[in-house]
């Protein structure tokens, strides 16, 4: 199959400038900036169905227009900080064919009237982030960026600017927080930052992949677009695929792909002959889909979109896929996530703050065999306590592989603890 | 000697940057942190002073996030990744082989002051565990698909690096 | 007018204005939504979690925009699958808010829990036991026994100084950022900040010295658990065993409403001590604030052991050798009244001197008081009011070190959207927040603000101002200066005489000068010539031991007499001494600078062996045959109301009154405004405004000092050593050795490094003083402060003594 957004598999050295333009790089930004008006582009985008691929899967389009024209400036900021356990698509994308990412930037841009974009990329992509502010100035020496773009009155420029260790800057709030200086915890919301964001100004926040999107759904058209994916979830996406498999790696397939596909045709099946025990579709903020041999097929012939993998008891998320063989127990991985959102929790409201903590004291109890069946009820009763009433989502992400965990496979833990 | 002494061009650069001057409180920590691996109190209250802010509100930027560092450790911090993608694939085993041919624990210093191990959380480089960073000051450099013979070379190259500079 | 909402809260209805919060609103109907985060005085963070309840909103058809309703008639209500928090929510058209179910009550116990998995179990020896939210909340809803194991519990530290006044107990902190909020946002001064992140989250300072804030203490009172405790009090006692006592902190000219926590105390021989001093509320004076120095200083001087006491024969002897002087030489009688005394007090001494045919001074450095009497503050005043469309213009004040209650209030002003015009000839913290920074050479002041006018944008912000308040001070400046600038300061606000929020604000160095000057009572132009050769009443001052040449003048005097509560320098060399009593141990009231008259309350008995000033003048008075009302100040103040026309509607019982008040704070729940106090006892009254026109002078050029001279410029500072303020022993930390600042020019010509040692010599003294750099100051000035011990009430020139004068390479 053709990539559309990991086209470096297909096209040679077109992280080069002069490759990427020669492979009809740009031609959607001039005919966007030259032939389009701004709204034109927002419905072009609505029409095509692009949902975020930061996780949420919100409609791109839709977000948009929700930015009020009484405030500027506008500002659009690209999420590239990727930090979930099991997400390395937007690297791959900024690394390999950064200028139809960076294209897409300025769309996204463009579209909603910004004259300057950033680029918030997390504090260890120190590489990638030369490695962009050389596009970036190259973009600047061909008159890609600048002012009076393609000889019109458009003027933007684009930034990166580099995090520093920090997996809740992901989360949109504490993104713009971090970008202003300060320590990255997630806002109080309303207001959102379509209304009050970067600098107190209307801002769009998008993923990398999202934002990759863009120049094909300018190009070819949001018809075209929709020709790939679900009726509900339209397009490509690029699947991470980690953990137990023959190939990890990035795979791009349009939306719907079941998880067969990914699995067995594309990542080569589980290697040592094992099987497959639980799927995490969305990094280690997924619940942890069981399969056995009952549910093997539902589970495979299971198309991955947006509404689809929630009938298998878990969401899509970034699409990071995890795979865990049956040669481990879930007591161990959840100790291993809870562990992640201890360290990550950014400490600002309690439940997130206060139960993480806990959390992990009762799951390392239970995985070092100190745990009692009364320790399983309560770390059960502990993530539910956290489960919904956080200031953001990295709460609720927190408690997800533990209730499903617990739920589903309550072999491993039993066995693990005293009566 | 301050900072604008020694990066006068590049905290220019910097300041210039941003709309609101706060904004270029990373990058400057970063610029701190280049020479000795970690962040000073002085180093804090001269970009407190450059930006308008009191230390106290720097020290809270580099205690949030985990690539600053208000402490002295090796030269370079080979930061394994150990999270579960990783572990999936044996990240774990990988760093405690490390750890012994080191000889120490995590979070530990080599005697030769130049390696400190430590474990973190994922990188985004899952596919191709094991793998892990080194940070030397604000360079970061990833290192993937490792197998112990290969960290190993790098370890001898990293220390005929760090000598040299010393 | 913002728009009316109304909402449904528990099944109560309630009307509030739009962009009212949830929690507030139930506030408003008394229902009491548990939080800690929130307070009412900052921008909710929704980080604790506390306040979660159920809200739901009246369904909208998308399409046709009408609400959707139920089978009965009645609108349906949209509930939200989360609950939601309190304080971050604003109320809405037909909102219901469930704070009691099931649900909402589960969710409130929840984090109740979670927030008490590492908290300490140690109430019994908490500070904040017994007025702690945190221990309430937990007998209440707390769960029964902890599901947390104990051996999980992170160890911290538990004495951790954060600066001298404050120690931190990290294992009780909740991470709510009240307290660095309120550093931030209310203070401006961001010196706590949080380190680490996730349950590691710790309260830091990283400042120097540590915890470098004048408000340091009011983080104590919003702190909703024992975490932050001041030195002052830490282990002193337990709240239910002290008892509140309203009074005025007499430190300040800005007045602030304080309580004083007293209880009788083994130590001190079953005598009632004071504990502590907290914030009574004012919304109009102090709101639920105070500062460090009020905090921490205003009552240690009443237990000094300097406090001068006498047996009662003595007294009465000491009262009839004071008499025989003033009879002896009569009409000779001069009376230097301190502008601590209250309005009573002095009005008596003024009746005093009246009727002995002798004069009576105040003891005052500045000038303008008649002024700031004409065109000040009237009734309907609050500096809470101040915002867009507003002018402020602070004159030759370094508001954070002379009155930082005022400080605090127009920096907010500001920050709603009051211009703010700060002129000064070197930079002080309020620059700022200011819209115009003027700089000014000292010594051109006065014309300075009368210029202020014809400049482009700061005269359209003067002129066009909806309400205009000028404060003028002494930074800089002597009586002279003071007086020159008051008039020039007046000239700007005497056409909106008796507007309210319109006016004058002289920055006085004591508590009551407003009151002496409403009441007549001047400082005296030259205070040697007035007291040669006379019988001198000195009261409540120590000019001997603030200036060296008043010591010299008085050596000119017939006799002194000094009344005081501790021996000072002046009682010293006094002929009679009388022993007088605390502002703590009296009754009467004050008059702030804003015109606000306000009673002062009786918070601890009197030691035996004193009297107090009312009494001791009375007795004076009257073994002069002069008769004086000396029993009550109640007595006094009613004759005081029937001289003084703005004064004439003051009554004890109106100054008494307190309206409502927003936020409530000191309700049971302490949730709303920590542990500062609900205003019980009287939230004061303006004086009235009285017609009348009082010629301003032309601006005199000031007498410079000769040129090519350094020019010492004396400044004041918080913290200082003053009588009051050195008793209190642990600020002592606080009160730098004297350190007199210089600008670059200087610095540069005499080699000088900051925190380096020098001597300076001004009117025939010397004293040695360490350097400090100020970029903003002028090429030929040396910053003094006051109270120090430096011999300067006005500038004057001065030498520098370098120590090794060969570092200036030999010329
Ligand atoms: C804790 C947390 C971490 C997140 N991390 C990321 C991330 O690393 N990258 C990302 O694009 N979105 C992340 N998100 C989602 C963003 O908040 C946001 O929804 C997204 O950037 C929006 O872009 P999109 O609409 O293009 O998906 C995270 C959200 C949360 C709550
Ligand atoms: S010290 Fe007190 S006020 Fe400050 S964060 Fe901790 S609990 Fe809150
Ligand atoms: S979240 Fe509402 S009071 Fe803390």
């Amino acid at each position: 199959m053709e990539h559309y957004l990991l086209r470096h598999r297909d096209v040679a050295n077109i992280h080069k400038l002069d490759v990427y333009r020669a492979n009809g790089g740009f031609d959607a930004l001039k005919k966007a900036v030259t032939s389009m008006q701004p709204q034109q582009i927002i419905d072009e985008v609505k029409t095509s169905g692009l949902r975020g691929r930061g996780g949420a899967g919100f409609p791109t389009g839709v977000k948009w227009s929700f930015l009020p024209n009484n405030s500027w400036p506008h500002y659009v900021v690209c999420n590239a900080d990727e930090s979930e356990p099991g997400t390395f698509k937007d690297r791959e994308i900024m690394e390999k064919n950064p200028f139809q990412f960076l294209e897409g930037v300025a769309l996204a841009c463009y579209a909603v009237g910004a004259n300057e974009g950033y680029i918030y990329l997390r504090g260890e992509f120190f590489g990638i982030r030369n490695f962009l502010d050389e596009c970036i100035a190259e973009m600047e020496a061909a008159g890609l960026l600048g002012d009076k773009l393609f000889g019109t009155n458009y003027s933007l420029r684009l930034k990166t600017h580099l995090g520093a260790g920090a997996y809740i800057c992901g989360e949109e709030t504490a993104l713009l927080e971090s970008i202003e200086g300060k320590r990255g915890q997630p806002r109080v919301r309303p207001p959102f930052p379509a209304v009050v964001g970067l600098y107190g100004k209307p801002t769009v926040i998008n993923n990398v992949e999202t934002l990759a999107n863009l120049p094909l759904i300018v190009d070819k058209g949001a018809v075209w677009y929709r020709t790939m994916g679900t009726e509900k979830s339209p397009g490509v996406k690029v699947f991470s695929l980690s953990g137990n498999v023959v190939r990890p790696g990035n795979y791009e397939l349009p939306l719907g792909t079941t998880f067969r596909e990914l699995i067995f045709t594309h990542g080569g099946g589980i290697p040592d002959g094992r099987k497959v025990k639980g799927i995490m579709p969305a990094g280690a903020s997924s619940s942890i889909i069981r399969v056995d041999d009952t549910t093997f097929d539902t589970v495979m012939d299971t198309p991955m979109d947006y509404e689809n993998v929630q009938n298998v008891g878990s969401l899509l998320g970034s699409a990071s896929v995890i795979i865990i063989d049956d040669s481990h127990d879930m007591d161990w991985v959840i100790n291993k996530t809870v562990h992640f959102f201890k360290h990550e929790s950014c400490g600002k409201c309690t439940p997130c703050r206060d139960g993480n903590y806990w959390m992990y004291h009762i799951v390392d109890r239970i995985h070092e065999g100190h745990g009692s069946q009364k320790d399983l009820a309560l770390l059960m009763s502990v993530a539910n306590q956290v489960n919904g009433k956080c200031l953001c989502a990295l709460g609720d992400f927190s408690t997800m592989a533990v209730t499903s965990a617990l739920e589903r496979f309550p072999e491993d833990f039993n066995k693990k603890v005293k009566a | 000697m301050s900072l604008t002494e020694k990066y006068n061009e590049e905290v220019k650069a910097i300041l210039a940057k941003y709309p609101n001057k706060r904004s270029a409180v990373m990058p400057l920590l970063y610029l701190a942190q280049r020479e000795g691996g970690f962040v000073t109190k002085e180093s804090m209250a001269e970009i407190g002073a450059m930006l308008g802010m009191e230390t106290t509100e720097v020290a809270a930027i580099v205690g949030f996030y985990s690539l600053y560092h208000d402490e002295q450790a090796g030269k370079y911090r080979m930061q394994v990744c150990a999270d579960l993608p990783c572990a999936l694939r044996g990240a774990d085993k990988f760093l405690e082989t490390l750890c012994s041919n080191l000889g120490v624990k995590v979070g530990e210093t080599t005697s030769d002051g130049m390696i400190t191990v430590e474990s973190v959380m994922c990188l985004a480089g899952c596919d191709r565990a094991p793998m892990f960073q080194v940070q030397d000051g604000d360079v970061v450099t990833y290192h993937e698909n490792m197998t112990i013979d290969k960290t190993m070379e790098l370890v001898e190259a990293l220390r005929a690096a760090g000598k040299e500079v010393k | 007018m913002a728009k009316s909402i109304t909402l449904t809260i528990d099944k109560t209805k309630v009307t509030v204005s739009e962009g009212t919060l949830v929690v507030d609103a139930a506030k408003k109907a008394g229902i009491d939504i548990p939080v800690f985060c929130y307070h009412p005085k900052m921008e909710p963070v929704g980080m604790c979690r506390q306040c979660l309840v159920e809200i739901g909103r009246p369904m909208v058809d998308r399409a046709t925009g009408q609400p959707i309703l139920e089978a009965d008639g009645t609108p349906k209500v949209q509930f939200m699958p989360k609950l939601e928090t309190a304080c971050t929510n604003t109320v809405s058209e037909g909102m219901v808010v469930l704070t009691e179910t099931e649900r909402a009550k589960q969710g409130q116990k929840e984090i109740l829990e979670l927030l008490l998995t590492n908290h300490p179990l140690d109430c019994p020896i908490c500070d904040k036991g017994g007025e702690c939210p945190l221990q309430n909340l937990t007998l209440a809803h707390g769960p029964e026994q902890s599901r947390f194991l104990f051996e999980d519990k992170q160890r911290q530290e538990k004495n951790v100084a954060l600066g001298d006044m404050i120690f931190i107990d990290r294992e009780r902190c909740i991470q709510c950022a009240r307290c660095i909020r309120f550093q931030d946002k209310i203070a401006g001064d961001a010196v706590l900040g949080f380190y680490q992140r996730g349950r590691s989250t710790d309260v830091v300072t990283f400042s120097d010295p540590g915890f470098d804030s004048v408000f340091s203490g009011n983080t104590t009172d919003i702190c909703p658990v024992g975490a932050l405790t001041s030195v002052d009090f830490r282990f002193g006692a337990r709240p239910w065993e002290m008892k509140n006592a309203p009074s005025i902190c007499n430190q300040c000219p800005v007045g602030c409403n304080v309580t004083y926590n007293v209880r009788r105390e083994a130590k001190a021989g079953g005598s009632y001590v004071i504990k502590r001093a907290r914030p009574r509320q004012n919304e109009q004076v102090n709101e639920i604030w105070m500062c460090d120095k009020g905090r921490f200083a205003s009552h240690h001087y009443t237990e000094s052991p300097a406090r001068l006491k006498q047996d009662p024969a003595s007294m009465a002897a000491s009262i009839q050798q004071a008499a025989a002087l003033i009879t002896a030489n009569k009409g000779d009688m001069v009376i230097l009244a301190g502008e601590n005394l209250t309005n009573e007090e002095l009005f008596n001494l003024r009746g005093f001197a009246h009727s002995a045919k002798g004069q009576i001074y105040a003891y005052g450095k500045m000038g303008g008081g008649d002024l700031t009497a004409a065109y000040g503050l009237t009734a309907g005043s609050n500096l809470g009011d101040l915002g867009k469309g507003d002018t402020i213009v602070v004159a030759a004040s370094d508001l954070y070190h002379e009155a930082p209650i005022w400080y605090l209030r127009i920096k907010a002003a500001a920050q709603r959207g009051a211009n703010l015009v700060v002129l000064n000839g070197r930079h002080t913290k309020l620059d700022e927040y200011a819209s115009f920074v003027v700089r000014y050479a000292y010594g051109d002041e006065p014309q300075v603000v009368r210029g202020l006018v014809t400049k482009d944008k700061i005269g359209a912000a003067i002129n066009d101002a909806k309400n205009l308040v000028v404060f003028y001070g002494s930074d800089g400046l002597g009586l002279d200066g003071t007086t020159n600038l008051a008039n020039a300061c007046a000239s700007l606000v005497r056409n909106r005489a008796g507007k309210p929020n319109n006016g004058l604000v002289g920055v006085w160095q004591s508590a009551n000068t407003q009151g002496a000057w409403e009441l007549g009572i001047k400082p005296a132009a030259d205070l040697a010539k007035a007291v040669a050769g006379k019988v001198v009443y000195i009261i409540a001052a120590d000019p001997v031991g603030d200036d060296p040449s008043l010591a010299q003048a008085l050596s000119h005097a017939k006799a002194v007499i000094a009344q005081d509560v501790v021996s000072t320098a002046t009682t010293a060399i006094a002929t009679v001494v009388l022993p007088a009593q605390a502002h703590t141990e009296r009754e009467g009231t004050f008059t702030s600078a804003e015109r606000r008259v306000q009673r002062l309350y009786q918070a601890i008995p009197a030691p035996s062996g004193t009297k107090s000033d009312l009494a001791l003048t009375a007795e004076v008075a009257n073994a002069c045959g002069v008769e004086l009302e000396g029993k009550a100040a109640i007595l006094v103040m009613k004759k005081l109301v029937a001289s003084e026309k703005a004064f004439a509607k003051i009554t004890y019982e109106d100054l008494a009154k307190v309206g409502d008040q927003w936020p409530d704070v000191g309700s049971a729940d302490l949730y709303f405004g920590g542990t500062s106090y609900k205003n019980t006892q009287g939230l004061g009254s303006h004086l009235a405004y009285v017609t009348g026109f009082v010629n301003l002078a032309e601006p005199k050029p000031t007498q410079r000092v000769a040129e090519n001279t350094l020019v010492a410029i004396p400044v004041t500072k918080l913290f200082d050593q003053g009588t009051m303020v050195l008793p209190a022993a642990n600020l002592r930390g606080r009160i730098d050795q004297p350190t007199v600042s210089v600008g670059k020019a200087v610095a540069t010509k005499y080699a000088l490094v900051g925190g380096e040692e020098v001597k300076i010599k001004l009117n025939g003294t010397e004293n040695s003083a360490k350097v400090a750099i100020d970029d903003s100051l002028a090429a030929d000035v040396v910053l003094v402060p006051r109270s120090y011990g430096f011999a300067i009430s006005q500038p004057c020139a001065v030498e520098l003594l370098v120590k090794q004068p060969d570092r200036l390479g030999g010329n």
